[in-house]
Formats: C-alpha cells, structure tokens, sequence
C-alpha cells in the first residue's frame, strides 16, 4: 500500500479568463445579453435608434445650406435627391443666425454682446472653479455694473454712480456704527444708498456726462433679442435669485414673526402664480398703471419678474438643504461661540448649499429655459423671433429646422450647466464611500 | 367674448390715466420717432428681413404716417405685439397706432374706446381641405376636424356657421398658424381654417399647393384696419387721410414714380393737386406741411402698388384685388374725397 496522496507544493499560474467574459466580448455579455430578457430589450433597442437615425441623419446631413427661399431649398432637394422628404433646409439658419443669436441689435455693435459674454465667463470662473487666478474676481466685482452698460450703453456715469453708492452706503455704516449702533447705522446706510439712487444719480449723472461726455452709443431695449436675450435674462435672473433666495430661506427660518411671515409670503405667493401671469403684468398691467410718459424700461420689468420668481423656487431648495441639516450642527455652531451670521457663513451655509446643488441647477436651468416665454408678451425671444422669420415670404412653411437650431443652442447651455453641477458635486464630496 | 370684458375694463383705467396727454402729434415731433403696434410676423403683412428692417402690407401703413407726420418712412419703432398685449399696447400709450390686421368689430370700437381709422384690408374666413376629400362646399363638412387657432374671432365664427347649418364638426385647437400648417399637413385635421389672406398664404408655402382646394364659402366678414386710441380726433384724422392719400392716389393714378413729376406744378385735374397741396390747403388743416401726401405717396408708392409689392398676384402669396380692389374696379375700397 503505497501512499497515493498528492498534495500541490506551487501555486497554479494565473489563467487568462476566458475569453466571453473579458475585453469587448465580456463587456457586450455583461451589459448587453446578460440573460435572455436583456437580449430581446437590446436587440429591439438597437433597431429603434437604427430606425430613428436612419430618419435623422438623412434630413440633418443630406440637407441644403446655401438658399435664399423654401423654395430655392426644395429645388436643390428636388434636383438633388430626387421627389423623396426628408431634407433639411439649414439656408434659413445661414441667412438668419445673426438675427437669432442678436434680434435686432445693431450689427455694428455685435462686438458689446460679445464682450459682455465673454467678461462673464472671466467673472464666473473665480466663483466656479478654484484653479482660476483669484485676480479675476476684481472683474467679477464691477461686472454687474459693466453688464447693463455694455448692452445698454449710455454714459459711463450711471453705471460709475449706481456703484458710487454701494460705498456710500458703506460709508455711512462704518461712520455711524460706532455713534448710533450696528442696527441703526445699517439702517441709516441703507436709506442713505437708497436715497442716492432714487433722487441723485439721475441729475448728477447728467451733469457728469454733459461736462465729460463718456460713453457709447446707446441701444433701446426694442432692439434686444434672440439668445441674447434669453442668456441676458437668464444670467440676470439666475445671478440675483441665488443671494435673494438664501435671504429668504433664511427668513422663512426666523423667530422674527414680521421677517418671517413677509418671506413665507411672498415665497408662497409667488409659487402659486404661473410665470406667465407675472410676464403678463410686467408687460401690460403695469403699463396700465404706471403714469403716462413713464418709461420703465420693458426688459428691465420682465427680468425683476423672472428673478422674483426664480428666488422663490430657490428659497425652497435652499430651505430644504438647511432642513437637511442635523441639528447638532447649529448646535455645535452656537456652542463654538459664533454668531448668527457667523454660524451661517461658516457652517450652516456651506453644508446646506452642498447639498441643494442639484435643486439649485434644476432651478438655474429651469429659469433658462424659462425665459422663452417672454414670446408671449411680445419681446424677441428665439421662439418670438422664429414666428418672425417665418412671416417672411421666402422663409413661409419651414418650422423643423428653426426649432432644431434653438433646441440645440439651448442644450449646449443647459447640457453645460448639468455637468458642471456634477462637477462640483465630486468636487464637495467629503464622505468617504 | 369674457377676455374683452376684463381688456375693457383695464382700458378704461388706462384712459382714466391717459387722457392728460392729449396732442399725440407732439409726443411723436418731440419723439422723432413713431411707435407702430404691429404683429409679431404674419406673411405678407409684417415681417423683418435679415437686416432687421420690417416690412409688409400693415408696416407700409406705419410707413405712410410716419413720412406724413416726420417726413422720414424710416423713423418708424416697431413695437410687436401678439393678439393678447396689442390693446392694452395701444391703450397705455405704448404705441401711437396699431396696424396689426385687426377686425374692426363694434365691441372694440366702442367697448374698448379704439377708434377705427378705416379698412385697408376686406378679409373673410375661409375654408382649406385637401383635394383628394373630393369636397366643394363647406356645408359637406358634416363631420369633419378642423384645425383652428384659438382665442380669435374665426373660432367663433366656426361655432355659428355649424350651429346654423346644423352639421358637427371636432375642433383641434391650436395656438399658431406655423403650428396649424404642420398639424393641417400631418392630418391631423380634415379642415384647416383661418382668415381667407393667410389660408392662401399658408397654401403657397406648400410642396404641392395643388393638392389643397380653397372652399368657396367665406363664413365671416373680417375688415382689418389701422386703429388709434379714443381721445385724439386731430391724430385719428392725420392716420385716416393718410390711408385716404393713398387710396386716392391709386384712384387717381398718382404713384410713387410720378408723384414728384405730379408735385412739381399744379395740373389739370384739381383733386390731385388738393391732394399733392399745389392748390389749396388741406395738409394746414391737418396740420402737416402742404405737400404731407407726396411723401406719403412716394413711400412705398399708392394703395394698389403696396398691395401688389406685399401680397399681390405677383408675390409667393399671390391674393386677388378682389374685395380690395378701387370702388371704379368693382372692390370696397373707397376713399371719401380730398376737397
């Protein structure tokens, strides 16, 4: 009887897997045919997007682009690729994209709207990305005093002024704080600002400028329109909504009963009216009301409407980031000595903006794509301006590709806007799964 | 019509406010410019070019007044407005007049306190089926889906002519004609119907206009005309002579290639030199410069060549004179005398 057992002294070498279950055949099985159910849904899906495609790639690339009419277009079509639909005429977007991008802007200022959008990019991106140099934000600093100027043009005296007295409201508070108190001098600062805004700016703008005339041509708000437009109010809105709507949520949050029943109200009214109708007001009910000859700028009212409207939504985004919060945070704020604003600012806010990030994009995005809505009382949107071109005779009958070119330029914008919240996401992720 | 009893009654606070500023005339001299109410585009009748420049049927109204009162065509703000902002629009003061194919209907004349200057255009709501139906009046519609647009006067008139014909029909409601066309061609609807001018520019824009029959009925009467707001007669009668000039002027064969030739010297037919102010003084009582209606004229040239330019046979359009030809044609169009 000899002793039979075996017992391996090495290790077996590694085996290459097999080869269903690595590199694209693998990754086919694993995520494509992983059973028969999964088979039958991509095989099926597969051919409806073949099928989709097979209809639009046709119409977006066998399409014709240089043509001066619909009917030119189907000519070219027609000798071209024969009695067969199907074919895009994309001549409508070559003659008119200026138009769509502009409205009415004058062409040989197009370089404002440009500049203007490009100094927003060199604004936002000390605020957006932590890599960019931090001497950008001087220019994030006077560019809410730039903006309305660029567009608008005008003196350079008003916008110079407007920001004149956020230092002299500043002023005042530092000068009466140690005099009458914290509160009283905010108070005084505040009047005092508001004051100089309401009855002193205009005449001493105008003195200024009749004495050292400079600036640039002006433009009238009729003549905004198309992306700018739409960007012009969505900045805006999505801009001043963001801090009106922390303030908000934070009053909604108060013990003070007068603080917090204003912001619950107007949160509350605001959400429960339909954007259109706020449009409606801004354009024809306070036309009705405001004195004759009063000149209340059209596109100034619809952007304070859409903001008012933006702030409420993220009043409630942000309240439900601070409701987020556990409570021993607040504690352990109040229990490190801080004060209310200190506790906000260094503990409570920045948890509770982390965690309404995706809310506020949605709201953001929301709002951009919002402001198309301004169709309805009459400005240029690119929707308003699609109508317009279609009024002409040569452009009469195309519908597709105009709403193509807008549903794309919107996508790259609210596309951007997505990524860059689930940027910032992974950036601010502090647990460790 | 519920909307325009709240559109009323916002209009009378409106004139409540408004009536302190009565000389609009001034407000525009001192402006420079005149402020147009026109559509946000409709084919033939407003629409801007690539440059931004508007034009159309209603806009060369706007033109008109604006070379009488200003002496420029051109200074002329084109203030859009859709079927709900263009009352309240030209109620507050935003625009001086409205050219913006309106209906001249008695509940906007005297409910909303508009004054009509007049009609530049005789419309009517027509019908729109494709051929292969094989029908040829609209009282074979028994039945039928008809795409139309909502919230306007055709949606009523729609109801009555059924009601009255006593046949049913399925409304699919829609907001835009750019819409209807789409949805009329998609079949979706068996009927698409609408004012009788953009029915026949609707099926021009068509791959095989052929294949779509325009029915003969017109169910409605739809004047559309330029209108001001109550309060200022002296505007009202600057705007209604300035449609009047060029109305008479086609009847008179002034056009916009002779008008200087004709307003050099006075000639031998007298109402056109009242009209040109060779003789006598009608731009005084209007308060204009005498020769008011030569700039009005050489604009855009006298009714009938602006309705050729913009809508006419000639044009992708391609309407008739029809109802819109001279009163000595047989037409509506009549312009009371310049004496």
């Amino acid at each position: 009887m000899t002793d039979t057992s075996f017992v391996r002294h090495d290790m077996l070498p590694e085996q290459a897997p097999p080869a269903t279950s690595v590199g694209l055949l693998g990754w086919l099985r694993k995520n494509l045919f992983s059973g028969w159910v999964n088979s039958i849904l991509t095989v099926i899906s597969l051919g409806f997007i073949a099928y989709a495609l097979a209809g639009l790639l046709p119409w977006v690339f066998q399409s014709v682009w240089v043509a001066d009419s619909l009917k030119e277009c189907r000519e070219i079509m027609a000798a071209t690729w024969g009695e067969t639909h199907g074919h895009a005429c994309w001549g409508v977007i070559r003659e008119r994209w200026l138009q769509l991008m502009f409205g009415f802007y004058p062409p040989e200022m197009y370089w404002r709207p440009i500049l203007a959008f490009v100094l927003l990019l060199a604004a936002i991106a000390p605020v957006l990305f932590p890599g960019a140099p931090r001497q950008l934000l001087y220019v994030t600093a006077i560019y809410p005093f730039l903006l309305p100027w660029l567009m608008w043009g005008g003196t350079i005296w008003g916008p110079v002024l407007v920001a004149a007295g956020l230092a002299i409201g500043y002023l005042v508070h530092r000068f009466l704080k140690p005099i009458i108190g914290g509160l009283f001098a905010l108070i005084a600062a505040v009047a005092a600002a508001l004051i100089w805004w309401l009855f002193l700016v205009g005449p001493i703008s105008g003195a200024l400028s009749s004495a050292l005339p400079i600036g640039i041509e002006s433009v009238i708000s009729r003549n905004f329109g198309g992306f700018m437009l739409s960007i012009l109010i969505g900045v805006v809105a999505i801009g001043v909504s963001l801090p009106i709507g922390i303030v908000l949520a934070l009053g909604r949050q108060s013990d003070l009963l007068i603080v917090k029943a204003l912001c619950v109200g107007f949160i509350e009214f605001i959400r429960g009216v339909p954007l259109i109708t706020l449009l409606f007001v801004a354009s024809t009910l306070l036309n009705i009301f405001l004195p004759p000859g009063t000149n209340f700028d059209i596109i100034l009212r619809v952007i304070i409407m859409v903001t008012l409207f933006a702030s409420a939504y993220m009043a409630e985004v942000i309240r439900g980031g601070l409701a987020a919060l556990p409570r021993g945070q607040y504690e352990g704020a109040d229990s490190l000595g801080l004060d209310y604003w200190q506790a906000q600012r260094l503990i409570i806010m920045p948890q509770a903006l982390k965690i309404s990030i995706p809310g506020i994009v949605s709201t953001f995005i929301g709002v951009f794509k919002d402001t198309v809505l301004v169709m309805i009382i009459g400005l240029m949107d690119p929707l308003g301006l699609a109508t317009a071109i279609r009024a002409d005779a040569a452009w009469n009958g195309i519908y597709w590709e105009l709403f193509a070119f807008i549903a794309f330029l919107f996508f790259i914008f609210c596309f951007s806007m997505s990524r860059y919240s689930m940027y910032l996401e992974r950036r601010l992720r502090t647990d460790h799964s | 019509m519920k909307k325009s009893v709240i559109l009323g009654a916002l209009t009378v606070a409106g004139l409540a406010a408004g009536a302190a500023n009565a000389a609009t005339v001034d407000d525009i001299t001192a402006r420079g410019k005149l402020n147009c109410g026109v559509s946000t585009g409709l084919v033939g009748f407003a629409a801007p070019d690539a440059a931004g420049i508007w034009d159309g049927f209603d806009v060369a109204v706007c033109r008109a007044v604006a070379a009488a009162v200003l002496g420029d065509p051109m200074a002329v703000e084109f203030v859009p407005t859709t079927g709900k902002t263009r009352f309240t629009a030209l109620a507050s003061g935003e625009v001086d007049m409205l050219a913006r194919n309106t209906t001249w209907t008695f509940s906007r004349d005297v409910d909303l306190k508009f004054t009509f200057i007049g009609v530049n255009y005789y419309d009517g709501q027509g019908f729109m089926v494709p051929k292969d139906l094989g029908i040829s009046s609209a009282t074979e519609l028994d039945g039928a889906t008809v795409c139309i647009q909502t919230g306007t006067t055709t949606e009523l008139n729609l109801a009555d002519f059924f009601r009255s014909n006593n046949i049913s029909y399925e409304p699919v409601p829609i907001e835009t004609n750019a819409e209807a066309q789409q949805q009329y061609l998609a079949g979706a609807c068996d009927v698409y119907t609408t004012d009788a001018s953009g029915l026949a520019a609707t099926r021009a824009t068509f791959e095989a206009p052929g294949d779509h029959v325009l029915l003969p009925e017109i169910i409605s009467k739809e004047p559309l005309g330029p209108l001001v707001r109550h309060g200022d007669d002296a505007w009202g009668d600057i705007v209604r002579w300035t449609l009047n000039a060029l109305i008479t002027a086609e009847e008179l064969g002034v056009t916009s290639a002779n008008v200087a030739e004709m307003a050099s010297a006075a000639g031998n037919n007298p109402e056109i030199n009242r009209l040109l102010g060779t003789e006598g003084n009608l731009g005084e009582m209007l308060g204009l410069n005498s020769d008011w209606a030569v700039g009005v004229i050489s604009t855009s040239g006298n009714y009938g060549e602006i309705f050729e330019k913009n809508i006419g046979e000639a044009t992708p359009i391609g309407l008739a004179r029809g109802l819109n030809a001279q009163w000595t044609d047989g037409g509506l169009i009549y312009s009371p005398p310049f004496r």
